[in-house]
Parts: structure tokens; sequence; C-alpha cells
């Protein structure tokens, strides 16, 4: 062993390097596996999946009096898996929609049918109370989509009631919590014919619109659009009043540095189950939560300014003896 | 004495340079507040200047390291097993006491041994452990993709982070040692001036 430190900086290399790398477009987040659930609707549901489950479905046309084949118009197909992954999944589809819609060929009429809101079914519930729905709402009145209602703006463009589920409290992995979230806004902010459902705006590349974000990968990678296109409420884990774009956070510190704005949103669950279930000490330092700046170790600190201050008094005693022993 | 060749100087004058701008502004990232308070440099600029100084520095330390096995350089970084420890007692009872009873240094530097016993542990583990060590966990915290997501159920990120800051601050305590111990020298410039001019002024202790 010729050149000791080379082979360890050798070794070194192979235990902390690792590929993983993954970009920062729409990205697909596969569900969990379904089998383990059985929905008591499942037969029911089936009848309106048969049609609405899959992009072909074949009907009996009485009047041709035979089978016919047809594609199903993208916005009508529900994922049978992502359905039953979905917060909703022990639902019947004729809990929201009208029972009517079990006769086919459906009325004309049931297009027009009213959509729930979040609100409607969620509001003034105490089985929700820790949601804060009503807070949810009113930060939403005060949002930039509330203004595109006109448009057609719901709760359903960013939370299907068919496949959303509720990311941050169950997922054990932040950085999957972070890529279903961000797909979340992506959905329309990366597909301008959506988002021209929504606005008449020229088309947005997200990723130039980030050109002066230093570590754009790595914070696309890392935190919610939401975490500085949002007014943070302390009280609801996610929030709602997206801002006008020009009052978006831009400033380094807002997220780095000790009392970061993350440790109110994204962060903050996650550190307070944590803390619940590992103890403190856990909590602090065994999660996935990383900012430069903001993930001050305390301990370290004070470690570090007790041996600092030693060695600064050492040196002191040194020089007094040197001057007076001259 | 002509013990410090013009490349260990450049070198080292660039070293100094670096690891100081890089302490300023790892202290001013470590301390940043949100309110904008800056502690010596803004975060903005802080992270800028480090990155920048990091990489001057990493190819300065290859300089260094390449530097120590082609040139005659390196063996004042051998440590000899034989004696060493009783070598570093000595050493530490002479920066303790002897010096302040006028003794003679009991390792005077010489074409031979630059370093005292102390000096070239220290410098060992400060350019051999040390160095790399701050130097991979900067890459693996510049480059987040190439570190380790997760290792025993932790943040690969924290540990890298807590690797970096932890060696620099021993990076931090040795310049201040460092430093201190140059004034050590015939006059407290002395040495200062012989990493300037590459002439070592003798009786140093």
């Amino acid at each position: 062993m010729k050149y000791p430190a080379l082979q360890f900086l050798f070794l070194f290399s192979f235990f902390i390097v690792e590929a993983n790398v993954s970009g920062n477009h729409l990205q697909d987040v596969t569900p969990p596996d379904t089998s383990t659930y059985i929905s008591p609707f499942a037969e029911e549901n089936e009848l309106c999946f048969k049609c609405h489950g899959q992009e072909r479905y074949e009907y009996m046309n009485e009047t041709l009096g035979r089978q016919v084949k047809s594609l199903m118009f993208a916005e009508r197909i529900v994922d049978r898996n992502e359905f039953y992954n979905s917060n909703h999944k022990s639902f019947s589809c004729v809990d929201c929609h009208s029972s009517e819609y079990v006769t086919f060929p459906h009325g004309g009429e049931l297009r027009m049918e009213l959509q729930y809101n979040c609100i409607d079914c969620h509001g003034g519930d105490d089985m929700y109370s820790s949601f804060n729905f009503e807070v949810i709402e009113t930060e939403y009145k005060e949002s930039v989509h509330f203004k595109l209602e006109e448009e057609g703006f719901t709760c359903w463009r960013c939370h299907d009631p068919h496949t959303y589920r509720i990311n941050v409290r169950n997922s054990e992995n932040l950085k999957e919590t972070i890529l279903y979230d961000n797909n979340i806004c992506l959905e329309c902010h990366s597909d301008y014919s959506r988002f021209r459902l929504m606005s008449d705006r020229d088309e947005i590349n997200i990723i130039e619109k980030h050109d002066w974000l230093p570590g754009q990968a790595s914070h696309f990678r890392s935190v919610r659009c939401i975490e500085c296109h949002t007014r943070i409420n302390d009280t609801i884990l996610v929030a709602h009043a997206i801002l006008p774009k020009d009052n978006a956070v831009k400033k380094c510190n807002e997220c780095h540095s000790s009392n970061s704005m993350l440790m109110a949103s994204l962060y903050k669950f996650r550190s307070v189950e944590q803390r619940r279930a590992g103890g403190f000490l856990n909590g602090i330092i065994l999660n996935e939560s990383y900012v430069i700046g903001a993930n001050r170790n305390e301990y370290l600190n004070i470690i570090s300014i007790v041996l600092f201050g030693a060695v600064v008094l050492v040196i002191f005693i040194h020089i007094f003896f040197r001057v007076i022993r001259k | 004495m002509y013990l410090y060749p013009l490349w260990i100087r450049l070198w080292h004058l660039l070293n100094a340079i670096l690891i100081i701008i890089l302490i300023v502004t790892g202290i001013s990232m470590q301390y940043t507040g949100r309110d904008g308070s800056v502690l010596l440099v803004g975060f903005e600029k802080a992270v800028k200047w480090h990155n920048v100084a990091a990489i001057i520095l990493t190819f300065d330390y290859l300089i260094f390291f390449i530097g120590n096995i082609i040139t005659t350089n390196g063996k004042y970084y051998r440590i000899g097993r034989k004696n060493f420890i009783a070598d570093l007692g000595r050493q530490f009872r002479h920066y303790a006491f002897g010096m302040f009873r006028r003794e003679p240094p009991p390792f005077p530097v010489s074409e031979e041994n630059k370093f005292n016993p102390l000096q070239k542990l220290s410098y060992v583990l400060i350019m051999y452990v040390g160095l790399p060590l701050i130097i991979i966990s900067g890459l693996g915290l510049m480059f987040p993709e190439i570190t380790v997501s997760r290792l025993f159920g932790v943040s690969g990120l924290i540990l890298t982070d807590i690797l970096h800051i932890t060696m620099g601050f021993f990076v931090s305590v040795f310049l201040v040692i460092h430093i201190y111990t140059c004034t050590l020298g015939a006059k407290p410039t002395s040495l200062f001036r012989g990493m300037i001019t590459g002439y070592h002024v003798s009786d140093d202790h």
C-alpha cells in the first residue's frame, strides 16, 4: 500500500457516489398495488368502468343490431387502478354522479349535472377538521386560480376526485410526495393544450422561466412548486393561496436560513410525525429534509463553539506566558 | 536555509486565500437569517463564491497531492512508526513548558526534517484526511444527484452535510492554530516571511 491516502479517496468515492439522476419534467408516479383493496361497490362500479375504465369500449347498438367498438374521450376515462388507490376508493360512482347514469345510452341532459366541490362534502365535518377545509377554501378564494372560475376552474382541476390521493400525510418518501404534488401543477403548466382551457396566455416554458434559479434540477426535485408560489399558512399542510407570479419567492434566504419557511410547510408535518414516532433527536436527524443554511444541528453548534473557545483560550494562555517569560 | 520551493509557496498562498474565502462564505451560508440578516456575506454571494473557491481548491489540492508524489516534498509527510508517540510528547512538552525555559527545540528545522512531529501529524491529518473528506463531501453537496439518497435510514445529504461542516470546522480550528504556531519562529514574523521568500530563519521553535 504505497499511497494509502489515494486508496482511501478512491474507496470513499465509491461509498458516496451513486447514480440517482432523474429529470424534472412531468414524471410517472406509479400508484401502489391495489390488489389488497376490494371495494364494496366493485361490481356496481364495474358497470361504469366497462366503458369508462379504458380507451376502447364496446356496446350493443340496438338500432344497428350489432356490437359497436368505440374510443372513449380521454377526459371521461377513469383508471380503475388509480381510482381504487384514491381517497374516494370506497365510493360508488353514483354517490357523486346521477343514478340515472346506470341506464345506457346516457341521457344528454346528464352532461349538465352539477359537480360537487371539495367543500360540499368536507366542509363543516368534524371528521375532516384536521384538514381545515374551510381555511383551504378561504385561501383558494384568494388565489389566482379562483379568478379562473369563470373559465371553468374548480377544485377538480388539481384534485381529480377519481384519482387524487393525499400524499404528504401517507407517503414515507418525501421525494415521491414532491413529485406527486408537482405533477399536479405540471398537468396544466407543462401541457399547453390543457393550459389553454383556462387561459389565453402564450405558452410558458417552465425551465426557461426558472433559469434564474441556481441548481434548478435540484430545486425541482427537492421542493414543491407551491413552496414558492403560495403564501405559507401554518394551519394547513398544503397552502392554497397561489400567488401572482411576481409575488413568488425569489430570495434564497427565505428557505436557506435557520427559520426556513420550509419548516412551516413541506417539512413541518414530517418532522412532527418523526419526532412523535422516533424521539426528538431521530426526528431531527433521521429525515430527508436537507436545506443548506436551515439544517443547523444545535448540538454540533454548541460543541463547535466550546471547542473553538477552548482553542482560543489555550492560545491566549500561551501568549500570556510568552509575554511574561520574555 | 532554502526550504520552500516556488511551487510550494504559490500552492500555499493560493490554498490560504481559498481556505479563508471558503471559511468566510461557509459560515455565511450556515448562519444566514430568513429576514435577510447577513453574518458575513449574503447567502447568494456566499454560495457563488464558495462554489468557485471550492472548485479552484480541488485543483489546487491535486497540485499539492501530485506535487508530493513527483517531488521530494512528500517525504516530509511520511510518519515513521519508531518513537513517534514519544516524539509527539517531547514536542508537546516543549510547546507547553520547554520554550518558556528557553530550552532548544527538540526537533530543530533541517532540510531533512522540515516539520516537527506535532506539525507532521497535524499536516498529514489535515491534508490527507481532512481536505479529501471535505472535497468529496463538498462535491456531494454541489452535485446532490450523485450522493446516496439514504444510508442506514438517514438522508445521505444530511450525512454528507454533517461530514462537510464538521471537517470545515476542523479546518477552521487548524487554521487558527496554524497561524498562531507560525508566530513561534525566531521572531513572530520570521516564519511568515520564510513562506514568502522561501528561506527559513533558524532558531525557530
